[in-house]
């Protein structure tokens, strides 16, 4: 009966000693309130236990049949990015004192958790231009989605129009939320690489909630956000952007073009790519949606001594007050990314995340000129972040397939969301040198010519 | 030690780097001559500016005044704080899982779907399900997913159905959920056993009923012993039963939510399955379905087609797409090794070890709490601070003054329907050592509600600040840092 595994401390004296205090001698007791039919006659039909070193080795297995981003240089976007993450950033999260902890309920033992989120939201604020974010979402498409809903929510209008420029995943997730509840989502079809402004104009209407738009979409293509708020302004409606947050370090803030609403994902920003998630939505909204924004948010206050700390705080928004009649459901969010990318963004600092962003022009800029000397036709027409559209002679399966024997990781075909044949959306980011771009290059010459 | 009390902003000074970058090998450009001059960012983000070592003599400031599970004992009931394994935080931090990118070709990541569809299979055992889907974020998240299939199944038949019911003692996120998904909630009373009211069950399932929310055990941390009577009303009038998994803890390798008659059900795999709770998160909500529900499941889903794993979207009735990408993936790497570790019989003892410990701290609290439920309990139990309430000690007080001790207090003021309420989770892996010393001091708290009630009142005592004045936060927000601000404080 006694243990032998390494997370159950219970010896069987310990057992023995527990079982005498409730007078009675087998755990069995403490289930004989289970119905007969339902208990199980056997064990659970899985794989036996593995012990530390052969399961170290089995995942280091699994883990090999992957190949990385470190093994071959990638060229994929499409919202998620390779970028570099400082050492620092993985050594902090790892402190257990955070990473442990849950929701920090208990403010006077989780300063360290609340200050830490207080701060990112200050960083959220910074680059968004915006007055309040939240503590996050669960990733930028649930952000947008979540938007969406506080729009309706505050409009009491009923349609949400949203550009065919933001990810086809962001407009899923969107359409399945819509699903649930009681507005209807429109799309703005594309001018070339943007939203198309004469579509959007006669869309928007006296029952418009929101008008979303990303930026850069995606396509890498900049938006003009002041030609697009003027659309959604003139009927009232929420203006949602829904931003990469590297972006921002270069561009204008949506905050001072007129976004009411901004979301996006801080993946780029300390976070591993890691198949796709965990990664961590941000929620930054105008003060005027400040009591409606979904999610935990930290706030600043004092003991009774008067001195500074932090607490969750207008609590009387969230699903545990609410119940029923909250507007949102979500309970646990991403801290621990957030704390990633508050980490990684300090690191980078003022002047580092402008570099960086720099950087991420000027790589994505070489790789467009280099191709468009070799011939290849770049769609983009609207100035691009670090991500563009390049039209190939052959389809983007088969480039890739030739990139990857040359061990490369080739783009993102736009064939299947956009029906773009032969359309291939490239990334390149600063840890794409010079030298991986040239040879990207080269091998696809070598396939098109051979 | 020396107190820190200062803001990352605060310690920044114009100049200072925290990293490096690597230097432009291609064209620089001028972005004056890219971009129209109002779309180009005028003003720098505040970003802080500090050394490496001050950035890591911050964090690590920040950590030592924060409490997880690492530096003592957690009884947040339905919370599950269980040791986190390391060896899981190694495994999600290996380069092949944790730099590869979800748009890969399949052949690119044949591990990690591997993965996903092993974890898949293992948690439709545990539940009794027929399939899973990874997508979900975390547990409200699948509750709401769980409902969008409730949904969607029953609009293919042609109905729509308008109630969802939930008991009194359920969590927030139940309701909440059921409103995100378009339903109305009903709330059912729990009888004086603290269980699900049959009879008023009964007044409340019709044929505009789309599915019952349940956990169990429940909240109160009691097995709902008419399960099979309950499912069996909810089916006859053609509504779905939804288990809501944030009790899992209790019942592994002992029964399944299948076998109890549940259609749907989500894990949080951030308590069941010891991934990390992060501080709030990134945790992770699986939801398994019973055949019947197969056909809504979130797309995309992780297939097997001869030896080759495969993502499959050709589901034309699926509810679609409710987070981006495949799940929380680096969580559900941790929750895999969790159970590789564990095995079949690993997970049982899990189980009965979590129940044992929580009836064995029961008996010794009882005779100085109020226990409103005398029946054995399962992986967590209540007790209500109702005597101590009258000698003007609030459960408030009692958990604060448990932080003097370097405990994490109990969940407290939930369930609602228990005044004063103490919601205690011990689980499984700590030691009965813990165990005894958490109950002297629990003791030690009541005996001092009757003679020094002063000591409680004024708790917490030891820690790096006291009682914080949070109608004050939610009054006059301020939420965030601004430098204005602070010049103000400092003046003042």
């Amino acid at each position: 009966m006694t243990s032998t595994y390494r997370y159950l401390p219970d010896t069987k004296q310990d057992q023995e000693e527990m079982l005498a205090l409730l007078s009675i001698s087998s755990t069995e007791a403490l289930f004989e309130d289970l119905p007969e039919e339902i208990r199980l006659d056997g064990e659970l039909n899985i794989p036996e236990a593995v012990p530390e070193p052969l399961l170290l080795k089995k995942m280091q297995q699994l883990a090999g049949q992957n190949i990385n981003a470190n093994q071959y240089p990638t060229f994929l976007g499409a919202g998620t990015y390779d970028h570099y993450i400082p050492s620092v950033v993985n050594h902090m999260i790892s402190r257990s004192e955070f990473y442990t902890a849950y929701t920090p309920y208990q403010p006077e033992i989780s300063q360290g958790e609340l200050q830490a989120i207080f701060e990112f939201q200050t960083m959220v604020c910074e680059l968004t231009g915006m007055d309040v974010a939240n503590s996050s979402m669960y990733d930028g498409f649930t952000s947008l989605a979540e938007a969406a809903s506080l729009a309706v929510a505050h409009t009491k209008r009923s349609k949400v129009i949203v550009s065919q420029a933001v990810h086809p995943e962001s407009r899923a997730v969107l359409k399945t939320v819509a699903d649930g509840q009681t507005y209807i989502i429109e799309e703005t079809r594309l001018a070339g690489d943007v939203t198309d402004l004469k579509q959007l104009e006669e869309q928007v209407d006296q029952n418009t909630a929101a008008v979303i738009v990303q930026y850069p979409n995606f396509f890498g293509s900049i938006e003009d956000l002041a030609e697009l708020k003027k659309i959604a302004a003139a009927k009232g409606v929420l203006f949602i952007v829904s931003a990469n947050p590297l972006a921002l370090a270069l561009l204008e803030a949506p905050g001072n073009l007129g976004a009411d609403i901004v979301v996006g994902d801080m993946q780029p920003l300390g976070i591993p790519m890691s198949f796709g998630g965990p990664h961590c939505g941000y929620f930054a909204v105008d003060k005027k949606l400040m009591r409606k924004i979904p999610g935990r948010i930290v706030g600043q206050t004092a003991d009774d001594q008067g001195k500074r700390g932090f607490v969750l705080t207008l609590q009387a928004r969230e699903q545990h007050i609410r119940r029923d009649k909250a507007s949102s459901n979500i309970c646990s969010n991403q801290a621990l990314n957030a704390l990633s990318s508050a980490i990684c963004m300090s690191a980078l600092g003022k002047q580092g995340i402008r570099d960086m962003a720099q950087l991420n022009f000027e790589k994505a800029a070489y790789m467009a000129k280099r191709l468009k000397e070799k011939g290849f036709i770049i769609e983009n027409q609207a100035p691009f972040f670090n991500e563009f559209i390049v039209k190939l002679p052959l389809s983007v399966k088969e480039a890739n397939a030739k990139l990857l024997e040359a061990g490369i990781i080739g783009g993102f075909d736009l064939g299947s969301d956009y029906g773009f044949e032969n359309q291939m959306l490239i990334a390149v980011t600063e840890q794409r040198s010079k030298e991986e771009i040239d040879q990207f290059i080269n091998v696809l010459e070598a396939v098109v010519n051979g | 030690m020396v107190e820190y009390n200062q803001l990352i902003f605060e310690v920044s000074r114009p100049g200072r780097v925290g990293s490096s970058l690597p230097v432009s090998d291609v064209d620089k450009i001028n972005l004056q001559e890219l971009l129209p001059k109002h779309l180009i960012r005028q003003e720098a983000a505040e970003l802080p500016e500090v050394s490496e070592l001050q950035l890591v003599r911050h964090y690590t400031a920040l950590s030592n005044k924060n409490h997880g599970i690492d530096n003592g004992f957690y009884p947040l009931g339905s919370c599950t704080m269980k040791y986190n394994p390391k060896i899981n935080e190694d495994v999600a931090r290996f380069e092949g899982f944790s730099r590869i990118h979800p748009y890969q070709p399949v052949e690119t990541v044949q591990g990690a779907l591997k993965l996903l569809y092993e974890l898949q299979e293992d948690l439709a055992v545990i539940t009794g399900m027929d399939a899973v889907t990874l997508q979900p974020s975390a547990g409200a998240q699948g509750e709401w997913t769980g409902l969008m299939m409730v949904k969607a199944y029953h609009e293919q038949k042609g109905e729509k159905r308008t109630k969802v019911l939930v008991p009194d003692s359920a969590h927030g996120t139940n309701p909440a959920s059921a409103t995100v998904a378009g339903y109305k909630t009903v709330t059912i009373p729990s009888n004086k056993d603290g269980l699900v009211d049959l009879e008023e069950l009964k007044k409340h399932v019709d044929s505009d009923t789309a599915a019952l929310m349940l956990t169990n055990p429940n909240t109160l941390g009691l097995f709902e012993k008419e399960i099979l009577e309950i499912a069996k009303v909810v089916h006859e009038a053609g509504g779905l039963l939804y288990y809501d998994g944030a009790n899992a803890n209790a019942i592994l390798g002992k029964t399944t939510p299948g076998k109890m008659g549940f259609d749907i059900v989500h894990l949080n795999l951030h308590k069941t399955f010891t991934t990390p709770h992060g501080g709030g998160g990134p945790g992770a909500g699986p939801v398994g379905v019973k055949k019947k529900l197969i056909p809504f499941l979130p797309v995309p889903r992780v297939d097997k087609d001869g030896d080759r794993y495969v993502m499959d979207t050709n589901h034309p009735l699926s509810i679609g797409r409710v987070k981006g990408y495949y799940g929380n993936f680096g969580i559900l790497v941790r929750a895999y090794t969790y159970i590789r570790t564990m095995g079949p019989e690993g997970l049982r003892q899990v189980s009965e070890s979590a129940v044992l410990h929580a009836n064995y701290l029961r008996k010794k609290l009882e005779p100085y709490f109020e226990a409103p439920y005398s029946q054995v309990c399962k992986h967590e139990f209540v007790l209500s601070g109702s005597k101590q309430k009258k000698l003007g000690v609030r459960t408030l007080d009692m958990a604060k003054r448990l932080l003097d001790f370097g405990y994490h207090p109990p969940t407290i003021y939930f369930p609602l329907n228990v005044e004063e309420c103490l919601m205690i989770e011990p689980t499984e892996t700590e030691s009965k050592e813990t165990l005894d010393a958490f109950a002297d001091v629990m003791i030690q708290i009541a005996i001092e509600v009757e003679e020094n009630p002063g000591v409680v009142l004024e708790a917490p005592h030891t820690t790096v600040i006291g009682r914080l004045d949070e109608v004050q936060a939610a009054r006059q927000p301020i939420l965030r840092y601004t430098k204005e601000k602070h010049k103000e404080t400092v003046k003042s």
